[in-house]
């Protein structure tokens, strides 16, 4: 008879003490890490490479402070300035959050420009790295997008202006045009539909497309491989290789307590305001963009009539062609800046008349007397909104004499009669209904007032099975309830 | 864990020597900590503001004036006063007026009754002729103090938590559960 062979049961982790043994050996988590931290970057570390990671850390912390803000933010026209200025102004730390989420928005693109800035003029889009740099213009457009629909949700005056204007220019764009900004708006006017658009934009659609886009741009770049000094070659790189840890790591990281302490101090001294509510009938408010859509907000003045389809669509479309195209049009392996006249030269023209459209926009605002003096007081009001302390919104369902205010006195006193009858115990406040009777809202298009009365002294069985008792009030009263009840609407 | 042995990531396949493993495994350690030291610190505001409502009321009922304590020195029967209720919840409020009756206890104590009915929530009438509270729906019947005296209710009218201030009487206005025999606060 044969011995069965014993089967050795041993768990390799367990031969090793430690809890960082028994995570790695359950989760792998040390070849993660080593994936993750120990790429090549040929040449070595660098302070100009910081700004992709500084892009993922504000990210991250744009997801965290809007996860958050949405904890009381509503996305309707009637809520969506009250539900911010309870955040800015009652609740803990509410100035603070949504000020780290607004600087955040700008910091974004500042650090996005400096990230393509560095990208463009290290070439670094070179060799194999279209799809890198495809991917990257899509995350472009997508944080220009969220910073569009995410200025609107406050619903303060300046948002609520700044994108109307934005949402016009849509329609100066031919045969779509129209089209385009109702869709944008919801409608053809700004409204409450179009909260939610932007709300749906800004919370799940353009955030779903930035996660991918994120993740295929980190893995592009993974494969890519770190691009690494101008003097590289972009195929296959030559000098030695230091690893992302720790000196690039710790560099990173400098950049991103820079942000922390930057955008904390500027969140803690200066925060966000808030403005008055959007009033859509206030012809004389001056919409003026966020920083970053200025040179877009002063080029678009310079084109109109026939000739705006140049200026609104073929020239921009041309230049975004040109950023798109880019790694597929220059071709050459050549990095240095100084050996590259022509990309140089555009990306100064571009970035010239891109800050000189900008300047020229303060410049002409700032010496029109009108205007100043209109934004000027723009801002006082906004201070002075900001002063004041949070004013609870009145709820639809509040009955105060103001709110029912009946034109009609016989009607007036029949609210009286109804309230002392009782009716109210059972038909609601102002007859809007509860669990023990039915809303008595509308109920002027089922009955005339004669039925009513019929109604009122002899209730139908089910009507009494209800709890509904018989009402015996002398004529006048009778036909004041009677007149009340059919002005309840 | 020593440095021979050790598998983790501090381990660097370009540059084996020991020394340079102390060194990097210590700053991944002060990373470590440095990391989960901003990371509490960032938290702060975020838990600050999602703990509001627990740390702030933020479903509120402000107590409401019934008017001036003089009014009522000499109350022979039980007067109605309209008062409006403001109802804070969140960022919305709810204004609404509540009738509630001005009495006094057996101890000649002021009483303030809220005139909805314990029994199906009818608002009370006071009945003169019979010096008592009678409810229209179901004839419930109470006495000049509230004290249930006859008909379906389970208990007496009841009676709402007042105070005074500055010679006003406040009064906090609640809602109580109907057909039981307990006063019971509900909302």
């Amino acid at each position: 008879m044969k011995e069965t062979p014993k089967i050795k049961i041993s768990d390799p982790a367990a031969s090793k003490a430690g809890l960082w043994e028994w995570l790695n050996h359950r989760t792998g988590v040390d070849r993660l890490l080593r994936t993750a931290l120990y790429e090549p970057i040929p040449g070595g570390a660098r302070f100009a490479y910081v700004f992709g990671s500084g892009l993922l850390f504000i990210f991250i912390s744009q997801v965290i402070t809007g996860v958050f803000l949405a904890l009381y933010y509503v996305p309707s026209a009637d809520h969506a300035h009250t539900t911010v200025a309870y955040i800015t102004k009652a609740v803990t730390a509410g100035s603070f959050l949504r000020s780290l989420h607004a600087y955040g928005s700008s910091a974004m693109v500042i650090v996005l420009l400096l990230h393509l800035s560095q990208t463009y003029i290290y070439g670094a889009y070179k060799g194999k790295r279209e799809l890198l740099w495809l991917s990257g213009c899509v995350l472009f457009a997508l944080v220009l997008g969220m910073a569009f629909t995410g200025s609107l949700l406050p619903w303060d005056q300046r948002a609520y202006f700044a994108t109307a204007v934005g949402t016009n220019a849509a329609s100066e764009i031919p045969l779509v045009g129209e089209s385009l900004k109702r869709l944008l708006r919801g409608g053809t006017d700004m409204g409450t539909l179009t909260i939610s658009r932007f709300f749906v934009a800004h919370v799940f659609l353009i955030p779903a497309c930035i996660f991918a886009l994120l993740a295929s741009h980190i893995l592009l770049f993974r494969k890519a491989g770190a691009a690494g000094p101008v003097s590289e070659d972009p195929y296959t790189p030559q000098q030695k290789p230091e690893l992302f840890y720790p000196r690039q790591v710790l560099m990173d990281l400098s950049l991103t307590a820079l942000l922390i302490i930057g955008l904390g101090a500027l969140c803690f001294f200066m925060p966000i305001q808030l403005g008055p509510p959007a009033n859509p009938a206030d012809a004389q408010y001056i919409p003026r963009p966020e920083w970053y859509y200025l040179p877009i907000f002063q080029w678009l003045k310079y084109w109109h009539g026939a000739a705006s389809v140049i200026g609104v669509l073929v020239i921009p479309a041309v230049l975004v062609m040109a950023a798109i195209a880019l790694p597929f049009l220059d071709r050459s392996i050549e990095r240095r800046p100084w050996k590259r006249p022509i990309a140089m030269g555009s990306y100064a023209f571009v970035m010239f008349v891109l800050g000189g459209l900008s300047l020229r926009s303060q410049y002409v605002d700032k010496h029109d007397p009108g205007v100043a003096q209109q934004l000027a007081k723009q801002k006082t009001d906004e201070a002075d909104y900001m002063r004041k302390p949070f004013e609870a919104e009145l709820s639809s369902a509040s009955l105060t004499a103001a709110n029912v205010a009946l034109a009609d006195p016989i009607a007036a006193k029949g609210k009286t009669i109804f309230e002392a009858q009782s009716c109210n115990a059972c038909h609601g406040d102002g007859g809007v209904g509860t669990a023990a009777a039915p809303a008595l809202l509308g109920i002027r298009a089922k009955y005339s007032p004669e039925q009513m009365e019929q109604l009122f002294k002899h209730p139908t069985a089910k009507m009494t099975a209800g709890g509904m008792p018989p009402i015996d009030l002398p004529p006048d009263d009778m036909k004041s309830l009677i007149a009340y009840v059919e002005s309840l609407k | 864990m020593s440095a021979q042995d050790s598998h983790s990531f501090m381990d660097n396949p370009a540059e084996r020597e020991s020394s340079g493993e102390d060194r990097r495994s210590f700053l991944a350690a002060l990373l470590g900590v440095g990391g989960v030291f901003v990371g509490a610190l960032l938290s702060v505001p975020l838990i600050r503001f999602a703990l509001f409502p627990l740390i702030r009321r933020t479903t509120e009922l402000k107590s409401a004036s019934v008017g001036p304590l003089s009014d009522f020195a000499s109350l022979a029967e039980p007067i109605m006063r309209t008062i409006q209720i403001e109802q804070v919840d969140g960022w919305r409020k709810t204004v609404s007026d509540k009738a509630v009756y001005i009495t006094k206890d057996q101890q000649n104590q002021l009483r303030v009754l809220t005139s909805i009915c314990p029994h199906l929530g009818c608002t009370v009438p006071w009945n003169k002729e019979k010096n008592q509270f009678v409810c229209p729906c179901h004839s419930a019947a109470f006495a000049k103090d509230g004290s249930r005296i006859s008909g379906p209710s389970l208990r007496g009218m009841d009676a709402l938590e007042t105070s005074i201030q500055d010679g006003q009487v406040l009064v906090r206005f609640q809602y109580f559960r109907q057909l039981v025999s307990d006063k019971e606060v509900i909302g």
